[in-house]
């Protein structure tokens, strides 16, 4: 899923300060199981800005809407109904999402209420790590199902760098060592000698090296 | 501040040990201070940050949570759950100025009866001392 977290509070007050009808949107999808941007954040931001308002004698309409998901047209539809009557949405979808936002609706001003910050699951409540940078040609395969790119930290490919120390790595030692993640994977399939095989320079064209990047698939277009 | 400023205070209690505790306070004849309104709860785990936030929204000028000792929780952990739920409304309460000190969890076992009375006391005069809730001074925010 994607993983993002919610902005610090303050910037969101500036950012949504100079409106008075305010449209807070969230999505049931990746940002609720991540608890950044479901209906729960939701009401807990309005909440919050709602008392800033308060606080600062500023009138402030807030509509609280959480959509199913915020990264398909069909959806973003469904506040077209209302969304004249607020002068910007306060996304807190994922970054996509408030992107979405932006292009259906370009006479509305779309903010964005999260940083939006890795692909990745949960490791256990409220603990979410990062799992995969979207390179755009998987080489799980062949590293024993660890992928250097999203956790080594120097997205080495040809085994650890010489910071890796005691199975840490060198930028901090709460990271551990993509590599030695990949060689214990090895060990426990008995799969070592795939350790010694080099793997080419990779061609980055399919990550970001080739511009944003679009997948068609001409046999479910209509 | 004005002298006349009573705080209105909203008080989250457990109903295990706290809420039969506050009842004993009453069979008893103890007083505590007309400015806290109890609200009984199965748990303090069952708190959530908006159910904190909603007490200030409306008018609220000081919470406090009243749990189960730790390690005494009858939901085990409940209470624990609490504690960090508060700590990052607290946060929430400074980034709006409104300050996390109006927001507070105290503990209290079975049989401390006269506990009960003491901390409401307590934070009545705290919250009168801090005066109002600023939230409440302000204009027309509304929520659709």
């Amino acid at each position: 899923m994607i993983v993002a977290e919610q902005k610090p509070l303050k910037e969101i007050i500036a950012m949504t300060s100079p409106f008075k009808k305010l449209l807070i949107v969230g999505c049931n999808e990746c940002v609720t199981v991540c608890h950044a941007g479901g209906r729960k954040e939701v009401e807990q931001l309005a909440a919050a800005l709602a008392m800033a308002a308060q606080k600062d004698g500023r009138p402030l309409e807030i509509k609280e809407v959480t959509l199913e998901r915020c990264c398909d047209p069909e959806y973003i539809e469904q506040v077209r109904p209302f969304i004249d009557q607020y002068e910007a949405v306060l996304s807190c979808a994922c970054s996509v999402g408030t992107q979405y936002f932006a292009d259906t609706y370009p006479t509305k001003w779309a903010l964005p209420a999260l940083n939006t910050s890795f692909m990745g699951g949960s490791l256990a409540q409220g603990i979410w790590a990062e799992r995969c940078a979207g390179c755009g040609n998987c080489i799980l395969h062949e590293t024993g199902g660890i992928c250097p790119i999203a956790r080594c930290s120097k997205r080495m490919l040809n085994g650890p760098c010489g910071g890796s120390t005691g199975g840490h790595c060198e930028v901090n030692p709460d990271i551990p060592c993509g590599w030695q993640l990949i060689w214990d994977r090895l060990v426990a399939l008995g799969r070592t000698p795939d350790y010694a095989k080099i793997m080419a320079a990779k061609d980055w064209n399919t990550s970001r090296d080739g511009g944003p990047r679009k997948i068609v698939r001409e046999d479910l277009t209509i | 501040m004005s002298e006349a400023f009573e705080p209105t205070i909203i008080a989250y209690t457990c109903h295990f040990c706290p809420y039969e505790m506050a009842d004993k306070a009453g069979e008893q004849g103890l007083s505590y201070p007309t400015n806290v309104s109890i609200i009984e709860v199965p748990c303090t785990g069952r708190i959530d940050v908006i159910h904190l936030l909603r007490a200030f929204q409306d008018g609220a000028d000081g919470v406090y949570v009243v749990a189960c000792k730790e390690g005494e929780c009858h939901h085990k952990t409940g209470n624990l759950v609490a504690k960090k739920r508060l700590q990052y409304t607290k946060k929430i309460l400074d980034d709006l100025e409104i300050g996390s000190e109006r927001l507070e969890m105290r503990y209290i076992m079975t049989g401390e009866v006269p506990h009960f009375a003491r901390i409401a006391q307590e934070m009545t005069d705290k919250i009168r001392a801090l005066g109002p809730n600023p939230v409440k001074n302000g204009g027309a925010a509304h929520k659709a």
